[in-house]
C-alpha cells in the first residue's frame, strides 16, 4: 500500500473515526461524503466504541500472500453498538470459535506489512470479549 | 504534588512455557525453572509489536486518567524493539490515541531502561510546568537469540503511565538516575538479536547500578526498606530482582507482588513498569513503592511513588497486569512461537 | 429501440490453458463467433475482462484485440465490472444495436488468470480495497461470510451447498467445453478442503483461462446470419453497497434482484415463464441467495433447490446446465458471455447431452464482487 494511500485512511483505521447522517441517523463506517439510506450530506463526526457483536464470520484457510503466515485466521462482519458494522479480523483466539452474536473487543494491531521493507499498516481487530 | 494520574499495562495472549524450549535445545526444564524461575513467558502474535502493545496500554491508562487525550503535552515510547528503525513509535500512536497534534513527541532507547526514562522525562515535563500532563511508556517485543539463555525470558508487554499535577494516583515522592559505560549487552545496527557479557551481566552491570540507584534513592529520602509496602526491580529473570531485594533489606512479601517475571517474563523496556501496574493494581492509599529499573549498557531510574485516595477509585476502569497474565492465555509449540517471532526463513 | 438478436456464438473450453495467451483466448473465441455467423466485419465490440493489467500486466484491450482479430480501425473498447465484465459487455453491444448505432457488434469476455498471478489478491481488488481487502478478506471469505448469513437467518445447511455442486459437476461432465468434466459426490464436496470456513473446495468455482463472445444485430437482419437466431428480450443491470458490511441482509443479493427485475420488466415476463438458467455460481452459496433474488424460488428457500432436484436437468427450472462456473470454469470477464452462450445454445436445440426439451425462454445472471454488480440478460427463441 504506497503510504499517501494508508495515510489517508489514518482517521478511520487508528481512530475508528465514522459519521452519523444528520438527517437520517445512519452511521457510516468508513465516513462518507452522501448518506447511501437518504442521500444527505451534513454529517457528524463520531467516534466508534471498541467493542461489537459478530453478525456474519468466515475462517480464511487460503489467504492472499500478504496474510500467508497468518492462516487460518477469522474474519467478521462486527456491528458495534452505534449501529456501524466493520469488517475485522478475529484473532487471539481459536478461529473457528468466531460466530454470528460473538461479542468481541476492538484492538489495535497490525494489520499488514508492505513487502519486507515497506511500511507496516495499521488498524484494529477483533478479539473475542471476556 | 506531581505523580501517576492513570496507568495501564498490555501483556499479549500468546505463551510458550520454559519447558517448551528447553525440550528444543536439549536442555533441561528444572534448571531453568529452579536456576532462573522462569515457568513461562509472554510471545507477540504476529499482529503485535511495540506499537501496538505501547496503544493497549495508554488506552487503558487513559481510561484510568479519565482526561481529554488532547491535554497531553508530551509523549515518550521506551523499547529496545520500536519497528521501525527509522520512524518513530509514538507518531503512530499519538494519532490512534487522539493526542496532539500539539504533542512533543519522542521514542527512547536504552536496552531495559527505556520504560523509566520515557517515564523519567514525562514526569519531569510535568513537574516543571512545562506541560499539563505527559505519558511515558515502557513496551517491548524482547529479542532472544534461538538457543541463548534470552530465549527464557525475552517476552512481548509492555505499561504506560500517564503523569500530572492533579488528582493523582500515585506521587512522584522522589527519583534517582545511576548511570555508567558498561557493555554487558548490545545489539549493533542490523544485527537481528542482542549479545551479551554472560556472567558479566551480572555483579557489574545488574547489580551494582540496581543497588547503587536504589541506596541512593534511599539516602535521598530517608527512607528504609521496611517505610515500604511494595518493591519492584528489573526483572532480566526470576532470580536477579529478588536477591537484588534481599541485598537491599527487603522481604519477599514486599516484592512478590510486583515480581511478575516467572509468568510474564523479561519485557525488557517493559519490565519494571509492568511489576509497577501490578503493585498499583493492588496498592492502598499511602503505601510507598520502590521501583529501580535496569537498562544494560548501563543504567538504573528509581522512584519512591506513594499512593493515594484517587488509586483505587480510578482502578477498576481498565484490566489489571494479573487478569492478563491469568485469564485467556494460548500456549504455543516451540514451532509456532519460531513462525511468531519470525525467525523461521521464508519466501518473500 | 430496436430488437437484437444473438446470431453467432463462439468460446474456447475453459480451463488451465497453458499454450493460449490472453489474445490467443480471445481470437479463438472471436473468430469461432463469427464464422458460425458467416460474418466478415463488425461495426463494434466491447470486451469484457476484470483485470488483464493485474493478471498478465495487459491493459487497453480494446485495440489489442481489435488488431489481433484483424479489426483494426473498429470502435472497441474493455468493459469492467470485476466479475460481471461480460455481462455488462453484452449489455452494452446489446444497447448499441438496440439504439440503431451500430449493426453488427461483437461481445466478447476473456480472463487469463493461469499466468503466475497472485489470483486471490487480484480477486480481492474486487472486494471495497480499504474496507475489506485491507484485512485479509478474501472472495471466498466473503462469500463464505453470505454463507453464514444465510444458514443462520434460513437454517441453510453445508448439505445443501454441497447439493449445489454435486449438481453443476453433474452438468458440467455432459459439457465438452467445461474445465472439471466429472461428477463429484456429496461426500467429495462435504470431505474436500476448507478454502474460507464453512466454504471448501468444492464449493469454489476455479481459476481458469479462457474466451467467449457472441455476435448481436439487430433482429430484422438476423437470417442474413443464421436461420436460428436467439433474441434478448431483456436486459438489466443494478449496483449494490459495494462492502458486505454495508448490507442489512449479508445475505439476500440486491444487486440480482434488481437488475432481475430490470430485466422481467423488459421481457414483459415473470419468473415461471423462464425455461432455463444461468447464474452466477462463483460459490456454491452464490447459486443459493441468486435463485432467491431472480425469485425462482421463495426467499429463504434457495437451499433446497439442488437437493429437491428441482434445478436439475430434468427439474422443474433447470439451472448451470453448462456445469455453471463451479464445473465449467469461471475466466471472470468470459463468464457471463459464456452464460449467454449457454442460453443461446439451449434454445436453438444444441446443447445435446444437457438439453432441456423445448427450451424457449432461458435466463443468464452474471454477478461482480460480492454482489455489487449484476448483470440480468433474458433470451427468447425466435
Amino acid at each position: 500500500m504506497p503510504s499517501p494511500r494508508y495515510w489517508r485512511e489514518i482517521p478511520s483505521r487508528y481512530r475508528l473515526e465514522a459519521s452519523r447522517c444528520c438527517g437520517c441517523g445512519k452511521v457510516a463506517y468508513p465516513a462518507r461524503k452522501v448518506c447511501p439510506a437518504c442521500g444527505a450530506d451534513d454529517w457528524k463526526q463520531i467516534q466508534l466504541s471498541r467493542h461489537g457483536r459478530v453478525v456474519t464470520s468466515t475462517v480464511i484457510h487460503v489467504p492472499p500472500d500478504d496474510f500467508l503466515m497468518e492462516a487460518p485466521y477469522a474474519v467478521a462482519v462486527v456491528e458495534t453498538s452505534e449501529g456501524a458494522r466493520l469488517m475485522v479480523q478475529v484473532v487471539d483466539c481459536e478461529p473457528a470459535e468466531v460466530v454470528p452474536g460473538t461479542e468481541v473487543n476492538l484492538e489495535f494491531r497490525l494489520i499488514r506489512r508492505e513487502g519486507h521493507g515497506g511500511i507496516l499498516c495499521y488498524g484494529y481487530k477483533g478479539v473475542p470479549a471476556g | 504534588m506531581s505523580g501517576i494520574v492513570g496507568y495501564g499495562a498490555f501483556v499479549p495472549r500468546n505463551r510458550i512455557k520454559s519447558e517448551e524450549i528447553a525440550r528444543q535445545w536439549g536442555k533441561d526444564p528444572e534448571t531453568i525453572r529452579r536456576g532462573l524461575l522462569l515457568e513461562e513467558k509472554s510471545v507477540p502474535g504476529i499482529d503485535e509489536d511495540t506499537i501496538t502493545i505501547s496503544v493497549a496500554a495508554a488506552q487503558a491508562a487513559l481510561e484510568r486518567a479519565g482526561i481529554d487525550p488532547k491535554r497531553i503535552g508530551a509523549v515518550y515510547i521506551g523499547s529496545e524493539s520500536h519497528p521501525y528503525a527509522v520512524k518513530p513509535s509514538g507518531t503512530i500512536l499519538v494519532d490512534v490515541l487522539g493526542i496532539g497534534p500539539e504533542v512533543h513527541v519522542a521514542d527512547f532507547e536504552f536496552a531495559c531502561k527505556a520504560g523509566t526514562e520515557a517515564m523519567f522525562v514525562a514526569f519531569g515535563l510535568v513537574e516543571s510546568g512545562r506541560v499539563e500532563y505527559a505519558l511515558g511508556i515502557g513496551a517491548d517485543t524482547s529479542q532472544g537469540a534461538p538457543n541463548d539463555a534470552l530465549e527464557f525470558s525475552a517476552s512481548a508487554g509492555g505499561a504506560a503511565f500517564i503523569f500530572g499535577r492533579k488528582n493523582v494516583l500515585a506521587e512522584v515522592v522522589e527519583t534517582y538516575s545511576y548511570t555508567s559505560d558498561t557493555p554487558d549487552f548490545w545489539r549493533r545496527e542490523g544485527e537481528f538479536y542482542p549479545r551479551h557479557g554472560g556472567r558479566f551481566t551480572g555483579e557489574p552491570a545488574y547489580f551494582k547500578h540496581v543497588l547503587s540507584a536504589s541506596r541512593a534513592i534511599l539516602d535521598k529520602t530517608g527512607l528504609k526498606p521496611k517505610d515500604f509496602r511494595f518493591a519492584v526491580f528489573h526483572m532480566p529473570n526470576g532470580k536477579f530482582p529478588l536477591s537484588a531485594g534481599k541485598t537491599l533489606g527487603f522481604s519477599k512479601e514486599q516484592l512478590e507482588t510486583g515480581w511478575v517475571v516467572p509468568t510474564m517474563g523479561n519485557t525488557y523496556s517493559g519490565s519494571s513498569p509492568t511489576g509497577l501496574a501490578a503493585i498499583l493494581d493492588v496498592a492502598d492509599p499511602d503505601d510507598l513503592i520502590l521501583i529501580t529499573s535496569f537498562g544494560s549498557g548501563a543504567g538504573s531510574d528509581s522512584f519512591v511513588l506513594k499512593a493515594t485516595e484517587e488509586l483505587p477509585r480510578r482502578r477498576p476502569r481498565a484490566p489489571t497486569v494479573r487478569s492478563m497474565l491469568e485469564g485467556r492465555r494460548r500456549y504455543l509449540t516451540y514451532g509456532e512461537y519460531s513462525k511468531y517471532r519470525e525467525k523461521i526463513i521464508v519466501n518473500q | 429501440m430496436r430488437e437484437v438478436a444473438i446470431v453467432g456464438a463462439g468460446m474456447t473450453r475453459f480451463g488451465e490453458i497453458w499454450q493460449s495467451s490472453l489474445r490467443d483466448l480471445f481470437v479463438e473465441a472471436a473468430t469461432e463467433a463469427m464464422r458460425n455467423a458467416s460474418a466478415d466485419h463488425l461495426d463494434a465490440m466491447y470486451v469484457g475482462n476484470m483485470s488483464g493489467g493485474q493478471f498478465v500486466g495487459q491493459e487497453h484491450l480494446g485495440p489489442l484485440m481489435a488488431d489481433h482479430l484483424g479489426m483494426a480501425g473498429i470502435p472497441a473498447a474493455r468493459v469492467e465490472s470485476a466479475c460481471a465484465s461480460g455481462g455488462v459487455a453484452l449489455r452494452l453491444a446489446f444497447m448499441e444495436v438496440a439504439s440503431g448505432m451500430s449493426d453488427l457488434v461483437l461481445a466478447a469476455g476473456v480472463e487469463k488468470m493461469n499466468d503466475g498471478a497472485d489470483v486471490t489478491a487480484v480477486l480481492a481488488s474486487a472486494a471495497d480495497q480499504e474496507a475489506e481487502a485491507y484485512h485479509g478478506i478474501t472472495f471466498p471469505g466473503l462469500y463464505a461470510m453470505i454463507a453464514r448469513a444465510h444458514m443462520e437467518a434460513y437454517g441453510t445447511t453445508e448439505e445443501d451447498m454441497a447439493a449445489v455442486s454435486v449438481k453443476n459437476h453433474r452438468h458440467g461432465a455432459l459439457n465438452p467445453k467445461a474445465q472439471f468434466r466429472r461428477e463429484v459426490t456429496l461426500e467429495e464436496v462435504m470431505n474436500s478442503s476448507l478454502v474460507a470456513a464453512p466454504l471448501r473446495l468444492l464449493h469454489c468455482s476455479p481459476v481458469s483461462d479462457g474466451a467467449a463472445a457472441v455476435l448481436l444485430c439487430p433482429l430484422e437482419r438476423a437470417k442474413e446470419f443464421t436461420d436460428r437466431p436467439v433474441k434478448i428480450i431483456g436486459s438489466g443491470l443494478a449496483t449494490g453497497s459495494m462492502a458486505l458490511a454495508d448490507r442489512n441482509e449479508p445475505a439476500f443479493l440486491d444487486s440480482v434482484s434488481l437488475s432481475a427485475g430490470r430485466a422481467y420488466k423488459m421481457a414483459g415476463i415473470k419468473p415461471s415463464d423462464i425455461d432455463v438458467v444461468e447464474v452466477h455460481d462463483c460459490f456454491s452459496i452464490a447459486e443459493i441467495c441468486c435463485l432467491e433474488a431472480l425469485c425462482l424460488v421463495e426467499r429463504g428457500k434457495g437451499g433446497e433447490a439442488a437437493r429437491s432436484g428441482l434445478t436439475a436437468l430434468g427439474g422443474k427450472v433447470p439451472v448451470n446446465t453448462s456445469g455453471g462456473l463451479k464445473s465449467k470454469g469461471h475466466p471472470v470477464g468470459a463468464t457471463g458471455v459464456a452464460q449467454a452462450i449457454e442460453i443461446f445454445e439451449q434454445l436453438r436445440g444444441e446443447s445435446g447431452d444437457r438439453q432441456v426439451a423445448d427450451a424457449s425462454i432461458g435466463l443468464a445472471q452474471n454477478m461482480g464482487g460480492s454482489g455489487a454488480s449484476s448483470a440480468v440478460h433474458i433470451f427468447q427463441r425466435v
